[in-house]
């Protein structure tokens, strides 16, 4: 049996590319996942035929999708519109690749929920706690945050750190939603939609597509771009309590420091060595959470460490040099994977670190996964 | 006026539940193979797996873990009453729970000693509440 370890530097992002993010009722998620399809092969140059591998997530259905890709591949999976489903995409795609079930395989993500006025919580996602008037994932983290600033005496000035540096990245890619620079007083003077958190503490909603092209890192040097290796992941998921959806009363702390720990120790990098961390910011606070996780500071010191920009370009540690899901797009996890290539292949103009040589994505969810990213 | 927001939706693994609330009592699913006490309610035990599963009457106390006020309205029934005050309860058996903390003041601690107080919402339906005790 091949051992996860082994697949360290085996498997490279060879292509990848995106749509325009907004608002686009005229376009259907097929339409948007196959933009963003075609801006990846163009990316890396592959011949599309050669792709014998699919993945979609919040696509209706796979057989369509390859129907409209003009794709027949051998392994097809199909993953729900969850933003965990993410880096669980990735890795299982890279898994796949390296077992021989696929050569090229393209992952495909699409939203619509903007223009099709999706809310996250109501009746549209019914749960246990809807006779008491709790829904939404943004109130789950919301009752997190609450127990960090108990327990550790976590500020909301100190969360508006978060907001406001990755709104500064998001001023610096000509691509994001939301472009106009905030303060922490803008934070601190947003509407509160469930207290302690505020409209800036909550991910976009807009419409979108991502795809990512993945190939063996032999089969990666024949392609247009400099391929971007898969040097780590770990996973580790949190199923109790589900029915406390999207919530977890340790902040998935044990989940993300063991996924982390695997991820590093597969790569064989630690936290000096890491150039930006691309963190699933569905909602400000996973951001504090990722940090302490993964160890970058101790328990209960991440609202010390986010002060004074720490996470901006330049600070202690780059957090989604994008402007991640709050500020350039909710993508679910899958754009900020694309830019983890992009910075590694240095593509990213007014953004880009410096000599960045790796990045990290990590996901605080039930389903908590990390990948590690090197330049090939 | 008719009561506008969201009811429980009763099957037969959650109704003891709700029976019992209606009789101002708060159940709890219970594992008479391992012990193991629950909310809510599943087909088997998720520690041994038995199948057999029983209820047992909860104190109705707990601590106070975290609360929310939600400042938007996800159901209609809500616009009126907004921010309303939502709590996560341990009980003193130890499962945790979500359910409205009744108190409006500001002046709150993770910690706090919390009891159940039981609201008659409809003639179908009574729903645990808390209040600091």
């Amino acid at each position: 049996m091949t051992e996860l370890k082994d697949l360290k530097d085996k498997i490279a992002v060879i292509g990848v590319g995106n749509t325009r993010y907004g608002n686009f009722p005229e376009i259907d998620d097929y339409g948007l996942a196959a933009h963003a399809f075609r801006n990846a092969v163009q990316d890396c140059g592959i011949d599309k035929d050669k792709i014998d591998g699919l993945l979609v997530s919040r696509i209706p259905y796979y057989a369509r999708m390859g129907e409209v890709l003009g794709l027949n591949p051998k392994w097809t999976i199909t993953l729900p519109g969850h933003g965990r489903m993410s880096g669980m995409g990735i890795i299982e795609a890279a898994t796949a690749i390296a077992a021989g079930h696929c050569d090229y395989a393209a992952l495909l993500y699409a939203n619509i929920g903007r223009s099709r006025r999706v809310n996250y919580g109501g009746d549209e996602s019914p749960g246990t706690w809807d006779p008491w008037g709790f829904t939404s994932p943004g109130a789950a983290h919301a009752m997190m945050f609450r127990r960090h600033m108990e327990l550790y005496g976590t500020t909301t000035r100190q969360l508006a750190e978060v907001s406001v540096s990755i709104r500064y990245h998001a001023c610096l890619n000509p691509d994001a939603v939301m472009r106009n620079p905030i303060t922490i007083e803008d934070h601190e003077s947003a509407r509160f939609i469930t207290a302690p958190l505020r409209l800036l503490d909550y991910c976009l909603i807009n419409d979108g597509a991502v795809c990512l092209i993945l190939t063996s890192k032999e089969r990666a040097k024949d392609f247009a771009k400099p391929p971007v290796l898969i040097s780590g992941f770990g996973a580790q998921e949190t199923y109790s309590p589900s029915s406390i959806a999207n919530f977890d009363m340790d902040f998935w702390y044990p989940a993300i420091s063991a996924a982390g720990k695997q991820a590093y120790d597969m790569a064989g990098v630690g936290h000096k060595d890491v150039d930006a961390l691309m963190c699933y910011d569905n909602f400000s606070p996973t951001v504090l959470f990722s940090l302490e996780g993964l160890g970058f500071c101790g328990r209960g010191e991440s609202g010390a460490f986010v002060e004074n920009g720490g996470l901006s370009l330049g600070g202690k540690l780059p957090v989604n040099t994008d402007g991640g899901h709050l500020s350039n797009s909710y993508m679910q996890g899958w754009a900020l994977n694309v830019e983890a290539v992009r910075q590694l292949r240095r593509e990213c103009g007014a953004r880009q670190i410096p000599d960045c040589e790796v990045v990290q994505y990590v996901q605080p969810t039930p389903c908590t996964r990390s990948i590690i990213y090197t330049r090939g | 006026m008719s009561y506008n927001k969201p009811l429980p939706r009763l099957d037969t693994l959650n109704k003891p539940f709700w029976d019992a609330t209606k009789q101002n009592r708060f159940l709890l699913q219970h594992c008479p193979s391992c012990g193991d006490t629950r909310f809510p309610p599943g087909p088997v035990c998720p520690k041994c797996l038995a199948g057999e599963q029983t209820w047992i009457e909860a104190s109705g106390k707990g601590t106070l873990e975290s609360w929310v006020d939600m400042h938007r309205a996800y159901w209609d029934g809500y616009k009126d009453e907004l921010p309303y005050r939502v709590c996560l309860v341990r009980l003193e058996e130890g499962p945790v729970v979500v359910s409205n903390l009744v108190d409006k003041t500001e002046n709150l601690r993770m910690g706090a000693p919390v009891k159940v107080v039981f609201e008659a919402v409809t003639d179908e339906v009574t729903l645990p509440k808390f209040t600091l005790a």
